[in-house]
């Protein structure tokens, strides 16, 4: 937008946002000591790792501009490999870890190729990947994946809890380190137009490949998470499609390339998904797919573009 | 041997039906220049058409392919004229993003929607000859798929000839070779966009009809083909409606072999493999190419 430069710092009101969203996570923090209720408590890993998710999916999209239809590969591998090296007795962190880097490898692996392809062939091009992936893990992982009796006994919620909590919040707080400095400036030059990006001095691949690796790495930890929380799912089930339609859903209901944007998105899908499952099953998917196309064609700025309509400030974004 | 050239025959008559699901992505990427992800969903609607016409009321298949063709051909109009076509004035770029993001939504309202319908369950159609076999060599040929092949080449060859010589084709192909040309020529393009459109998506609803009868059909299928009209789209590229019919023949037949040779459970994977290859082999060749359909 022109002139927004001007009014505003780049990255300031994400930086401001961000005080605010992880202020709002530390409140709840205080959760599990008050509420001792199981749902309530999954309802919050829910939430954070879907925040994470839709973060890692917003830092590419809503800053970088790379609609990655693909996500869910690295979501997938986060799990595989977390849940192969815990259940097999390392420390649950380390295990989180060496899946993040798995999945940012793989990431590097796909993304040279991958961004000779621009826009939509960007796009499907991923979505490919993660089929080829899904089918792959389905193939040569049929069994379902249980935790051993011992560590479902010794199963604690509250650290569920907490963990995805953490998680949702170093996924803020990336995307607002990367959209309050010169990289994320450069970022948001690329997904305005990559051409005129390139000829001011902006390297194209090399942002796109950081803003991936940041993106993979958060979508491992995800995963992780999620291998970490369920007990008993298929392999090939993180690998899902559904996995990229959520985080993208997320964001773009929120507000893509903004920081609360998909917080709010994410406390608006969850709940309203968890709602209408308790009714009827799958009702979500339907709204939500109207929704969507709905925001895309009428409000491409997402539920934070009304508020700030209402509030009478310049659209700063536009993804 | 004779197992390796059944595997190839039943490919290349699958591959038929991917030919045609890809003339209509096709059709509607090179004209509007927008990229329907629903289209695997558009087939699968015209998959339930059939079905539910042949359960309620006993039409056999091949015939409610005559309604089915004229049902879709409405909806992709209700489409363009709902969602499509407020994409069509944005540019290029933003064309084919934005039209992505909605054929997404699109795609998931209308398996949400299939499977609040009609539940999960795995359909297919049981005619009477369902069974019947020919015999050719040694090979089995089962009749309702050959049938199905049949009819995607006369379908094929339809819209070719159309295209070719209907006063409404030429201006589809000219639109598809350069829109603002042919707006200067005195073209509608704004109609052109929406009949090409309504076109495609009655191809995918008869290529559903087509799978519902020799293969089955379920709500999820339409991830798998899309995917299968892309792969299609970028092994045989853009601008020969025909051509890609015949990328369709080739498609299936490698998927056959990769079969026999890697195992069935991986079939899916090598089109896959390949699509991802050759995108990345040429990634602005393949559909920015400015053929007009010839």
């Amino acid at each position: 937008m022109p002139g927004a430069a001007l009014l505003h710092r780049p990255g300031a009101s994400e930086l401001r946002w961000a005080a605010v969203v992880l202020a709002a996570f530390g409140s709840l923090a205080l959760l599990p000591l008050v509420v001792r209720r199981d749902d309530v408590l999954n309802f919050g890993v829910v939430f954070f790792l879907s925040v994470t998710l839709a973060q890692s999916w917003n830092l590419m999209a809503g800053y970088a501009g790379q609609v990655n239809l693909g996500h869910a590969a690295f979501f997938g591998l986060g799990a595989l490999v977390t849940r192969a090296l815990w259940i097999q007795g390392a420390p649950i962190l380390p295990a989180m870890g060496v899946g993040a880097v798995v999945a940012t490898v793989f990431g590097w692996l796909v993304g040279l190729p991958a961004f000779r392809l621009r826009g939509a062939y960007f796009a499907i091009g991923t979505l490919a990947l993660a089929e080829i992936l899904r089918i792959t893990v389905g193939n040569s992982l049929p069994e379902i994946s249980t935790l051993p009796a011992a560590t479902i006994a010794g199963y604690s919620l509250t650290r569920r809890f907490y963990l995805t909590l953490v998680l949702a919040a170093l996924a803020v707080a990336t995307v607002a380190g990367t959209a309050a400095s010169r990289v994320g400036l450069g970022m948001r030059a690329i997904r305005e137009d990559e051409a005129a990006a390139e000829a001011s001095g902006v390297g194209a691949l090399r942002h796109k490949l950081l803003a991936l690796s940041l993106s993979t790495l958060l979508a491992g930890l995800a995963g992780g998470a999620f291998a970490y929380y369920h007990i008993s799912y298929y392999p090939q089930h993180p690998f899902g499609p559904q996995w990229t339609f959520d985080a993208l859903l997320i964001t773009f209901i929120g507000g893509a390339g903004t920081l609360h944007g998909p917080v709010l998105g994410a406390l608006f899908y969850v709940f309203l998904k968890e709602y209408l499952a308790i009714r009827w099953v799958d009702l979500h998917l339907l709204i939500f797919g109207v929704l969507f196309v709905a925001i895309v064609l009428l409000l491409p700025g997402g539920l934070v573009e009304v508020f700030g309509r209402v509030r009478g400030r310049p659209r700063l974004t536009n993804p | 041997m004779r197992l390796l050239a059944q595997q190839l025959l039943l490919g290349i008559l699958v591959g038929g039906l991917y030919g045609l699901a890809a003339a209509g992505l096709s059709l509607i990427f090179g004209v509007l220049r927008v990229l329907n992800v629903a289209h695997g969903e558009l087939l699968m609607l015209g998959g339930y058409a059939s079905f539910w016409l042949f359960a309620l009321l006993g039409v056999d298949p091949f015939v409610s392919l005559l309604g089915v063709l004229p049902g879709l051909f409405l909806l992709g109009l209700c489409l363009y004229w709902l969602l499509f076509g407020f994409v069509v004035r944005a540019h290029e770029e933003v064309r084919i993003k934005n039209s992505l993001l909605i054929g997404f939504g699109l795609a998931l309202a209308l398996h949400a929607l299939a499977v609040r319908l009609w539940t999960a369950d795995e359909r297919s159609i049981t005619t009477a000859y369902a069974g019947e076999v020919m015999t050719v060599g040694g090979l089995k040929l089962p009749l309702v798929r050959l049938a199905s092949l049949a009819l995607a080449l006369v379908l094929i060859v339809g819209l070719h000839f159309f295209l070719r010589r209907g006063r409404w084709g030429q201006a589809i192909r000219a639109t598809a070779e350069d829109w603002e040309a042919a707006l200067l020529m005195g073209i509608d393009v704004r109609r052109a966009y929406l009949l090409a459109f309504a076109i495609g998506t009655a191809l995918a609803g008869a290529a559903g009809s087509l799978v519902s009868v020799g293969y089955s059909i379920n709500p999820s299928i339409g991830l798998e083909w899309t995917l299968k009209a892309l792969i299609v789209i970028v092994l045989a590229g853009m601008g020969s409606i025909v051509g890609t019919f015949f990328g369709g023949l080739v498609l299936g037949a490698a998927e056959a072999l990769s079969a026999v040779v890697v195992g069935g459970p991986y079939r899916e994977v090598v089109g896959l493999v390949i699509f991802f290859c050759v995108l990345v082999a040429r990634p602005e060749g393949l559909f920015t190419s400015r053929g007009a359909f010839r």
